[in-house]
């Protein structure tokens, strides 16, 4: 049995049309908070996080692996910082291979953690959970959302 | 003579599964003694061989499946043979190249492609080549397609922008704003998945139709109106993946009222359920139909959890746990796997209509297969749970302690990993074998 396909030919390009809005919208959105733009240093600290797949156990914003923790905010949480960071990178504890950054590559990361720091906060603990399921998130220097 | 390449596909695609399974339980070993050969194969080193592996099961399978139905099955005279050749050679000479890229650590790329950048270039092309055997080969033979050809095209369309899309990030644009770069990166992951599911979507429909000897399943109303909330979401519906991303609170806006339309699902698969339940229709493809209907269930299961944490308030709690890892092992295993298997077994019955797939180890594999599926799943809800726990309503004790408390169930995380392993090994090899019988000179 066929079926008549003018009509979803029709519907599919219609979502391809909003689709494509959408995305050119998206591509050109920044986030909700201003900030710097990742400077050279940061961007090859975030290399460095690539080139070793920190990402398979780490998490940012929640988002990776979950053998070490978040490292959204381990540049500005209390008891850490860029010296608990560096002290911990070649250090090799736990699950952690031992690596062996130079001093310039720790800072590079250190760099990197600084500012993704500074876009954001997770876990979220002073976000507003609404009755109707939404969150209200707490952004960086802000108290509550617009 | 028909083209060999499809039963190809088919074969790369079960080593894949067992090569991606092997590696995901070496990775996952380390859950339970955290410096257990470390430095020689970190935890780091083995989790981008197991998710490349497992992933390229679903597609590869996927892609054998669909080249199967329209040669061997449809009997259509393939645009080109040649090009389903070339097809498989790049994927063949890519795989291979991604697992020495892994081994030697040129892994610049992110989370799901991080071998070294420049290998999605031959990936682009494998796809692009399906794409147009695809689409010439539908085109000169069929007129007014059912759900699952369109299916099939659209996730081969999308797969081709999705992952241009994950490879974004290469460019300064994208790159130098973290937010909007992180976003997207995420963005193309579930919309990437969104594509596959239209490929693997399409097969179970397509199975159905065959199976119950019904068109209408895949022609009627309903049928196209799935395709279409699926193809919304996959659209649109990434952003629950980012809740807690400080983007514009628009994309969320927009990504929570795009996800509650599955709730329709949810309704439909509630609705149907008698009905589909009380139709066993045993005595053409046993296995074949009873995978589809282990997919029932893990459907049912994997959604409600999808469709929770798919709310805000709710995902607030489970971003970031093993809540999310039990919702992508649920869908990937439960979902993807028990339909490839099911394509597995109608295709092997195809090529062999006397092939006995109703086996008494095979049925045994089954069972135990869903058996373990499910304490494995569970396993992962719980660790979520308390780390959730730990996260939000405890907030006391070191990192460390609180994957110490998680061990019992990674142990059982573990165990029932290698349940699965070993089930789908005996399910799995019958078909290999027949696979290999059927390549032979």
């Amino acid at each position: 049995m066929s079926t008549n396909s003018r009509p979803y030919i029709f519907a599919i390009a219609i979502l391809l049309a909003i689709f494509g809005f959408y995305n050119y919208v998206v591509y050109n959105t920044d986030g909700y908070v201003a900030v710097e733009k990742l400077s050279p240093m940061a961007v090859k600290g975030q290399q460095l996080f690539q080139n070793n797949r920190c990402w398979s156990c780490h998490q940012l914003y929640g988002l990776g692996g979950y053998l070490g923790p978040d490292l959204t905010n381990v540049y500005s949480a209390e008891g850490k910082g860029p010296t608990y960071i560096k002290a911990f990178l070649n250090s090799g504890v736990k699950s952690m291979p031992q690596f062996t950054f130079s001093e310039e590559e720790k800072n590079e990361l250190v760099e990197y953690f600084k500012q993704v720091d500074e876009t954001g906060i997770y876990p979220n603990y002073d976000a507003e959970i609404e009755a109707t399921g939404w969150v209200k998130l707490k952004y960086r220097n802000e108290t509550s959302e617009h | 003579m028909k083209s060999k390449a499809p039963i190809y596909f088919l074969l790369f695609a079960m080593s894949a599964l067992f090569l991606g399974m092997f590696f995901g339980l070496t990775a996952s070993f380390q859950y339970l003694m955290p410096e257990f050969l470390k430095e020689q194969i970190p935890f780091s080193k083995m989790r981008p061989f197991h998710v490349t592996s497992v992933i390229s099961w679903i597609v590869l399978c996927a892609t054998g499946s669909i080249y199967f139905f329209l040669t061997y099955v449809e009997k259509f005279k393939l645009f080109s043979p040649l090009l389903a050749k070339i097809h498989f050679i790049i994927f063949l000479l890519t795989g291979i190249a991604i697992y020495f890229s892994f081994a030697f650590d040129y892994t610049e790329g992110r989370e799901y492609f991080a071998f070294t950048p420049v290998l999605i270039v031959p990936i682009l092309i494998g796809w692009v080549l399906f794409g147009i055997n695809y689409f010439k080969t539908l085109y000169k033979n069929v007129k007014g397609w059912p759900v699952y050809y369109w299916m099939w095209g659209t996730g081969i369309v999308f797969m081709c922008y999705h992952l241009l899309e994950a490879h974004f990030w290469l460019f300064d644009f994208f790159r130098l704003n973290f937010i909007k770069d992180f976003s997207i990166q995420w963005k193309s992951y579930g919309s990437f998945t969104g594509s596959w599911n239209m490929l693997v979507y399409g097969i179970s429909i397509y199975l159905m139709s065959k199976i119950k000897k019904d068109s209408n399943v895949a022609t009627n109303k309903i049928a196209f109106f799935f395709y279409f909330l699926g193809l919304t979401n996959l659209m649109f519906g990434w952003a629950h993946h980012t809740y807690l991303l400080p983007t514009q609170p628009w994309i969320r806006y927009v990504a929570y009222a795009i996800s509650m339309t599955e709730w329709v699902v949810l309704a439909s698969i509630i609705y149907n359920w008698k009905r589909s339940v009380l139709k066993v229709e045993k005595e053409n493809h046993p296995m074949a139909y009873r995978f589809l209907l282990s997919t029932d269930l893990w459907i049912f299961l994997n959604i409600i959890l999808a469709l929770l944490f798919s709310i805000p308030a709710i995902n607030f709690f489970t971003h970031g746990t093993h809540i999310t890892v039990a919702h992508s092992m649920g869908t990937t295993i439960g979902i993807n796997t028990t339909i490839l298997f099911s394509a597995l077994f109608f295709i092997v019955h195809q090529i062999y209509p006397d092939f006995k797939t109703d086996r008494k180890w095979i049925q045994r594999g089954f069972i135990s297969f869903n058996i373990s599926l499910f304490f494995f799943w569970i396993s992962l809800l719980i660790a979520g749970g308390k780390r959730s726990y730990w996260m939000y309503v405890s907030k006391t004790g070191l990192f460390s302690e609180m994957q110490d408390s998680l061990v019992p169930y990674y142990i059982s995380f573990f165990i029932f990993g290698i349940g699965i392993f070993i089930s789908l090994l005996i399910v799995a090899t019958p078909i290999f074998k027949a696979f290999l019988q059927k390549i032979k000179p």
